[in-house]
């Protein structure tokens, strides 16, 4: 394998490729989870497990998967994938598995997750998927933790917890709230896409 | 603890104060791409509305009487999502033979349904919540509803903004964004009328 495409596939995720403010995939759980911090990372860590994982397993198989049914065998490959994200999550942080709810669950329906399954994995070899799949990860990822960042330092003057505003600061409750969250991915993608435009210029 | 009103009262809420897309934003990627087109977002209205529906019926008849009893509740992200994969393909076979006319609106809309997050969220939704059968049926019902309205309500606002002049960073998704964060803004308005968690 040329170092050259393997460097590349985990490149292009990561800026012009990416899977939430370019292809606008996974939108869910961009918006559900980013109003805090850790259920963010955590969140994150879960996808990136899950893309990982099951680009890798999909692509061993990939002979192997009759054309017609490939969808619900990938389906069935990332669920698998999601309910040990979900077991795990469970016994180990109780609580933030509470907040996820329903969430973690739909990681299935994560289109990011199916879309690289399809595009990429059932086309290339196991190594180059698990980069894809790991890229893609850290490509939601970032973003997830940018509009998080914000969200919370915004909407209750805290980060991961930790009160970092003193008493003179009001907080914009509407940031945690769900209109706030659709603010803040609109936002995000303008800036981006402001700047891409006036690259291009 | 569920007085005979309960189901409608989760119906109401359903639709407006916990409105699926708009506080739980669930089914956003078909919602975004499909918006832009009226009579599509019609189409994929009636056919969320009818498959979320009946699959919240299914899946509770199988969480409750065929995944508890056995403890098998773990399994029920895959079997969940087997349930509504092969009711979707089965509406589809059905509606094929059925009316062709039917076929041609809707057809297409089916198999983008069965990735709508929105259809696996409202049954697991339903599963935390721990409604009874008779409640999962008008929630899921009324789900559906709101997010053929909240779809509906876009789709005629992206119809006026075509001839708007939007910033060049903005087009296409972002405003859409900005929209439907607007559109929340709104439908909180309604969440002093009623309160299920």
């Amino acid at each position: 394998m040329a170092k050259g495409v393997v460097k590349k596939t985990f490149l292009k995720p990561l800026g012009k490729d990416n899977p939430v403010f370019v292809q606008i995939l996974g939108i869910c759980s961009t918006l559900a989870v980013t109003n805090k911090l850790e259920n963010t990372v955590v969140m994150s860590m879960g996808v990136l497990f899950t893309t990982a994982l099951s680009g890798f397993t999909l692509s061993l198989i990939r002979r192997f998967i009759p054309g017609r049914i490939r969808m619900m065998v990938e389906t069935m490959v990332i669920a698998t994938y999601v309910i040990i994200v979900d077991i795990v999550l469970r016994a180990f942080y109780p609580d933030i598995w509470q907040q996820l709810g329903p969430y973690v669950g739909l990681i299935i329906t994560n289109c990011i997750i199916m879309g690289r399954a399809e595009a990429f994995a059932l086309n290339n070899p196991p190594g180059l998927s698990l980069v894809d799949g790991i890229s893609t990860g850290i490509g939601y990822s970032y973003v997830l933790i940018i509009i998080a960042f914000f969200r919370e330092l915004l909407g209750t003057g805290q980060l991961w917890n930790v009160q970092i505003f003193g008493d003179w600061w009001t907080n914009w409750s509407i940031m945690v709230m769900p209109p706030g969250a659709f603010f803040m991915l609109a936002i995000f993608i303008w800036i981006v896409k402001g700047a891409v435009i006036k690259e291009e210029q | 603890m569920e007085s005979s009103w309960y189901p409608i009262a989760v119906f109401f809420a359903a639709v407006f104060t916990n409105n699926i897309l708009l506080t739980n934003y669930l089914g956003m990627c078909s919602f975004l791409s499909v918006a832009k087109d009226l009579k599509a977002s019609v189409g994929l209205g009636i056919a969320v509305t009818f498959v979320m529906a009946t699959t919240t019926v299914l899946n509770w008849m199988v969480y409750n009487l065929i995944l508890e009893p056995f403890g098998l509740e773990y399994l029920r992200f895959i079997v969940f999502i087997i349930v509504i994969a092969a009711f979707v393909q089965l509406v589809e076979m059905i509606i094929e033979r059925v009316s062709e006319g039917l076929y041609a609106a809707l057809g297409i809309f089916l198999p983008l349904i069965t990735v709508n997050c929105a259809i696996l969220g409202v049954s697991l939704f339903m599963v935390i919540r721990d409604y009874g059968l008779i409640t999962s049926l008008f929630f899921g019902f009324g789900s559906g509803i709101g997010w053929f309205l909240a779809i509906l309500s876009m789709a005629g606002i992206l119809q006026k903004l075509k001839k708007a002049r939007i910033p060049k960073g903005l087009e296409g998704a972002g405003i859409t964004l900005i929209i439907t964060g607007i559109m929340a803004l709104a439908f909180m308005g309604f969440s002093g009328m009623l309160q299920i968690g």
